[in-house]
C-alpha cells in the first residue's frame, strides 16, 4: 500500500511531511557532548518526551532529557518555581557536573527572562553545577539551528583565554558518532591535541552496562572547553555556516578560524586533511606537499578509494541523484555525488540558510545544473523529485515514503535513520566513510537493476 | 535507589496496605515517560483515516508525530500523512488564524477528506488564537466536519488529551443516519488497530453474529463514526483512553458499554462471552464457545512449548495505561513468567488497587516513573524481560535485558487468541537469545 502523493500550491499555508524537527532536540544532540551534561528542557513535557522518543530511535541508546513540565499555571505565571523545582530535582538524581537547559516555544512566547530566574536560581545556591543556556524556541529554525546555537552559547558561556595551547578546536557540526570517532583518529593521526565540541562518540553509541549509567560516559569537559580560547585554531565543519560558532573565538580571543565542508568524497577530505597539515606543521599557510605529511594509513585508504571509484565507475556515471538531509551533509554529499559522476538533480534541506546554492557551487557544480530546495517540507521534495526523475536519493528515513512510492531506490544517510539499527555507527566522513557511501550507492543502484531485471543474474 | 522525595508516594509494593498515589502532574525535573496533553490527543484521534489531521502550531508537534505509530487502514491513508500550519515568528507576533484558515483551505481542496481535526498546541493557545472560531468557519464554508481538538500541551497530561480526543469524537457521534443497523451491533472503541489488531478481533464478533458499526478510531472513518450511536453496545478496550465517550454516549444515547481486553487469552475469552451475554442470544452463545474453543486450542500447543522454556522466568512492565497492564499480567503467567515490576503512565486509584490484587505481593507497583527508578528495579529484581515502549528499551538494552514493545509502535498484532501466540513467541525470541550470556551483567568480570 503507497501513501497518495499531496500536491499542494506554491503558496505554502500549511507543511506536509516535514523535513524538518525543531531546535532544542539540535540542543539536546549538542549537550550530550559534554561531559557530564543533563539536558533540561524549559517547556511541556511533551517537548522532552517527543525529543527523546525522536533520539532514541534513531541512536537506540538511554536518552534521559529532564523537563520543567509546564502546566496552566506555569504557562500564566511563568515557569519559575518549576525551573528550580526541576533543577534541584534533577541534580539530586543525576549529579550532573553542568546542565544544559534550552527553551521551548511556549517559554519563549510567554516571555520567561529564563537568563534571569537562571542567575537568581545559581546565587541562591552556589553549590550548583554550571548552567548553560540557549534560547531555542521551534518557531525560529530548526534542530540544525538549535544544534550550532547551543555550540555557540557552550563557547560563549565557557571558554577562556590565556596563554596558547597546542590544540586544535574541531566544531564538526551534527554528525554521526563513528564521524566523530573517525574526526578524531585523522585529527590525532596528525600529532594535533584535540578538543572536540560535541563529542557524543561515546554517549550517544556507548557499550553494553552491567549498571545503568544516568549520565552516559564521554564527551568534552567543560575544563576542556575552557581552553578553546587558547586553541592554535579552530577547524568549523560544515560548508554553508556563516560565520558558525567558531567566530566567537576568533573575535574574543584571535583564535584563527579555519572553515572546511564535511569531509566526504576525495577531495573534500583532501582539503581538510591539507588544513590539518598545515596546522600540523604549525603554519597558517597551505601545504601542497600532502604526502610528506599525511598519515600513511589515510594515504593508503585514499588509494583504495580511488581504486574503487575506478571499479565502480560505470555503474554510477551519468545516474540522476538527489539528496535530503542537513544543509552541510546535503551540500558535502551533493559534492561527493558529483565527483563520481552522478549527476545532483536536487539538494534539499528542511533548514534555511540561503548558502546551499552558493556552497554547491564552491564544489564545482555548475550554477542551473541543479536545483536547491531549502525550507522544504517532503511533499513539496516529493513534487521535484516527480519532475526530475532521480534514479536515486540520499536522505534519512523520513524519505522512505516519498522514495517507496516513487520506486526509487534509497540510501540512508544523516538523521533520522530509525527503519534501520546501527544509526549512529554509519560512518559518512573521510576516505573511509566515503569509501561505505560509494559502495552503498553503487549497489543501491546494482541491486535495483537486478532486481528489476526479468532474466535475474548472479554475477556483474 | 533513593526516590525523589516527591515521588515517594507513587511507588509501593503490592503487598502494602499504602495506596498508590496516581493521577497528579509529574514532577519536575524527573524524567517522566509521560507525554503532554496533545500527545493523548493525537494519539487517539489519528487512526480516523479519512479525516485531515492538521496540527496548528509548531513544526516540532507535527514532525514527531509524522506516522509514527502502526495504526492500519483498509483504504484511505491520509491519516499517515503529516500536516502542520508550520507557525513562525510571523504568526507569534501577529496571530496563526489567518494562516490556519488558509491551511485549512488548500488542504481540503486537496485532499478531500471527510472530515478535519484542528489540534491545538502550547504556542497557538498562548497566542491566544481562536481556533474554535476557525473550524466553526471551515465547517461552513467546506462543507465537512472541521473539529478543534483542545490539546494545548500545558492543559496537563495524557490523559487530559484524551478527553479532549473523546470531546472532539462527541461532536461527530450523532450525526450521522442509523439506517439500517440492527439490535446485535457495537462499537469497538478503544483499539488503534495496531498491526491490523481491530481485523481480528472484528472477525471473532463477525463469527459469533455480532454487527461492527464503528471502530473509535483504529481503521475508523468519519461517517462510521457519526452513525455509531446507532449501535446498540460499546465494547470498551483502551480504557483509560475512551471510558470518557462510552460514558457520553451512555448518558446521551443510552448505550451501555462493557470495558474489555483482548489482550492474553484469558481477556480475549472473557470479553467474547461478555459480548455474548450482553446480547443474551444463546445461539450466538453457543457460537462464542466454539470460537473461544476452536481458537484457544489452536494456540495451546505452541504455549505449552514456550512455556517450557520460560517458566520461572521475571518479567517487568510498564505501560501508558492499567488496563494493558493487567492483561499482561495475566498474559505472562499463562507462559510462566512472573512480573516482578509493574508501572502505568495513567492509571488511577482503582486501577493500583486492581493491580495490587493481581500481582505477587512484592511486586513493585510504580505510577509515572523514570528511568533511574526502571532501570534500579530492573537490576535489583533481576529481570529476564522488560515490557514497554520506544522509550523504555534502551533502559532494559542497555542493561542487557530482553525488551517486548507493548506499544502503538509495534509491527506485531499482539491481540486475540493469534496475538497471544505471537506475543509469546516474541517475548520466547528476546528472553531466549543466546546474546544475554555475553552481556556484562551475565558474562561476569570480563570487559565489555
Amino acid at each position: 500500500m503507497s501513501l497518495p502523493i499531496a500536491t499542494p500550491s506554491s503558496k505554502r499555508p500549511a507543511a506536509t511531511n516535514s523535513c524538518r524537527v525543531c531546535a532544542p532536540l539540535g540542543s539536546v544532540l549538542a549537550f550530550r557532548g559534554l561531559r557530564g551534561c543533563m539536558p533540561l528542557i524549559h517547556g511541556s513535557q511533551g517537548c522532552a518526551t517527543y525529543i527523546r522518543r525522536y533520539l532514541i530511535s534513531h541512536f537506540r541508546e538511554p536518552m534521559d532529557v529532564a523537563s520543567t513540565s509546564f502546566d496552566e499555571s506555569a504557562t500564566i505565571f511563568g515557569g519559575q518555581s518549576n525551573l528550580a523545582a526541576a533543577i534541584k530535582n534533577l541534580v539530586t538524581q543525576y549529579r550532573p557536573e553542568v546542565i544544559g537547559v534550552c527553551t521551548t516555544c511556549l517559554a519563549e512566547t510567554i516571555g520567561e527572562d529564563t537568563e534571569g530566574i537562571l542567575r537568581e536560581i545559581t546565587t541562591e545556591d552556589p553549590s550548583l553545577p554550571p548552567i548553560i543556556h540557549v534560547a531555542t524556541p521551534s518557531f525560529k529554525g530548526c534542530q540544525y539551528r538549535g544544534f550550532h546555537e547551543t555550540v555557540a552559547a557552550v563557547l560563549n558561556t565557557v571558554a577562556k583565554g590565556g596563554k596558547p595551547m597546542s590544540h586544535v578546536n574541531l566544531l564538526p557540526g551534527p554528525v554521526s558518532p563513528a564521524d566523530l570517532r573517525h574526526l578524531r583518529e585523522i585529527v590525532e593521526a596528525f600529532n594535533l591535541p584535540l578538543l572536540m565540541l560535541p563529542d557524543y562518540s561515546e554517549t550517544l553509541d556507548g557499550p553494553s552496562l552491567a549498571t545503568y549509567a544516568p549520565i552516559p560516559e564521554g564527551g568534552v569537559s567543560l575544563a576542556e572547553v575552557a581552553d578553546a580560547g587558547r586553541a592554535t585554531a579552530t577547524l568549523q565543519l560544515g560548508a554553508t555556516l556563516e560565520p558558525g560558532p567558531g567566530a566567537g573565538l576568533q573575535r574574543d580571543f584571535g583564535v584563527p578560524l579555519v572553515k572546511a565542508g564535511l569531509p566526504i568524497g576525495v577531495r573534500a577530505t583532501d582539503a581538510v586533511l591539507d588544513s590539518l597539515a598545515a596546522l600540523a606543521r604549525g603554519s597558517a599557510s597551505r601545504s601542497s606537499d600532502l604526502d610528506s605529511v599525511v598519515p600513511s594509513w589515510l594515504s593508503a585508504e585514499r588509494g583504495r578509494l580511488v581504486d574503487a571509484y575506478v571499479d565502480g565507475h560505470k555503474y554510477v556515471s551519468g545516474k540522476r541523484v538527489a539528496v535530503v538531509g542537513d544543509p552541510d551533509l546535503a551540500v558535502a554529499v551533493a559534492g561527493f555525488c558529483a565527483e563520481i559522476g552522478l549527476i545532483p538533480v536536487l539538494v534539499a534541506s528542511g533548514a534555511l540558510t540561503h548558502r546551499m546554492a552558493s556552497s554547491l557551487e564552491a564544489l564545482g557544480l555548475a550554477p542551473g545544473a541543479f536545483e536547491v530546495m531549502e525550507d522544504a517540507d517532503y511533499d513539496s521534495i516529493q513534487r521535484r523529485v516527480v519532475e526530475l526523475k532521480p534514479d536515486l536519493v540520499l536522505g534519512p528515513s523520513k524519505a522512505y515514503p516519498m522514495t517507496r512510492a516513487l520506486g526509487i531506490p534509497l540510501v540512508r544517510i544523516g538523521f533520522p535513520v530509525h527503519d534501520r539499527i546501527g544509526a549512529g555507527r554509519i560512518l559518512h566522513l573521510g576516505y573511509r566513510g566515503t569509501q561505505r557511501l560509494f559502495d552503498e550507492v553503487a549497489n543501491a543502484l546494482l541491486t535495483h537493476q537486478q532486481d528489476s531485471s526479468e532474466m535475474g543474474y548472479a554475477y556483474q | 535507589m533513593d526516590l525523589l522525595d516527591d515521588r515517594k508516594r507513587q511507588v509501593v509494593t503490592a503487598g502494602e496496605a499504602r495506596a498508590v498515589a496516581c493521577d497528579r502532574p509529574s514532577v519536575a525535573g524527573s524524567v517522566t515517560q509521560r507525554a503532554c496533553s496533545f500527545c493523548g490527543s493525537r494519539v487517539v484521534l489519528y487512526p480516523i483515516a479519512d479525516a485531515l489531521h492538521l496540527v496548528h502550531g509548531p513544526v516540532g508537534c507535527a514532525a514527531y508525530t509524522w506516522d509514527i505509530r502502526g495504526a492500519q487502514s483498509s483504504g484511505p491513508q491520509l491519516h499517515r500523512l503529516s500536516f502542520n500550519t508550520d507557525v513562525r515568528e510571523e504568526e507569534v507576533i501577529f496571530g496563526g488564524e489567518k494562516k490556519l484558515a488558509r491551511a485549512l483551505r488548500e488542504l481540503v481542496a486537496i485532499h478531500q477528506p471527510k472530515g478535519a481535526f484542528v489540534y491545538a498546541t502550547c504556542l497557538t493557545g498562548v497566542i491566544g488564537d481562536d481556533v474554535d472560531a476557525v473550524c466553526r468557519m471551515a465547517t461552513a464554508e467546506l462543507g465537512i466536519p472541521v473539529i478543534p481538538v483542545q490539546s494545548e500541551g500545558f492543559k496537563g497530561t495524557k490523559k487530559d488529551g484524551y478527553s479532549a480526543a473523546c470531546r472532539a469524537l462527541d461532536q461527530l457521534i450523532g450525526t450521522g443516519s442509523t439506517e439500517g443497523i440492527g439490535p446485535l451491533s457495537v462499537n469497538i472503541l478503544g483499539d488503534f488497530n495496531i498491526a491490523g489488531e481491530i481485523w481480528v478481533i472484528k472477525g471473532y464478533l463477525e463469527r459469533m453474529g455480532v454487527e461492527v458499526v464503528a471502530t473509535m478510531t483504529g481503521d475508523g472513518r468519519v461517517d462510521t463514526i457519526r452513525k455509531a450511536h446507532g449501535a446498540k453496545l460499546n465494547i470498551v478496550q483502551c480504557a483509560g483512553s475512551m471510558t470518557s465517550v462510552a460514558k457520553l454516549m451512555k448518558e446521551k444515547y443510552g448505550i451501555p458499554f462493557v470495558q474489555v481486553s483482548f489482550f492474553g487469552l484469558e481477556d480475549c475469552a472473557d470479553a467474547l462471552y461478555q459480548i455474548a451475554k450482553h446480547f443474551g442470544d444463546a445461539e450466538m452463545l453457543r457460537r462464542t464457545r466454539s470460537i473461544v474453543r476452536e481458537e484457544t486450542e489452536a494456540v495451546l500447543p505452541e504455549l505449552a512449548r514456550i512455556r517450557k522454556d520460560l517458566e520461572g522466568k521475571k518479567a517487568a512492565l510498564y505501560v501508558g495505561g492499567a488496563f494493558k497492564a493487567f492483561s499482561l499480567v495475566k498474559a505472562l503467567r499463562q507462559i510462566g513468567m512472573q512480573v516482578t515490576m509493574a508501572g502505568t503512565q495513567t492509571g488511577g486509584p482503582a486501577d493500583y488497587e486492581h493491580l495490587k490484587e493481581l500481582c505477587d505481593s512484592d511486586t513493585i507497583l510504580a505510577d509515572d516513573s523514570n528511568p533511574l527508578e526502571m532501570a534500579s528495579w530492573l537490576a535489583l529484581r533481576d529481570v529476564d524481560l522488560f515490557i514497554g515502549g520506544v522509550k523504555e528499551r534502551p533502559v532494559a538494552f542497555k542493561l542487557g535485558i530482553g525488551f517486548c514493545d507493548h506499544n502503538h509502535e509495534r509491527k506485531i498484532g499482539l491481540a486475540g487468541f493469534e496475538g497471544c501466540a505471537a506475543f509469546a513467541r516474541e517475548v520466547h525470541a528476546t528472553v531466549t537469545s543466546p546474546v544475554w550470556s555475553l552481556v556484562p551483567r551475565r558474562a561476569g568480570g570480563r570487559l565489555a
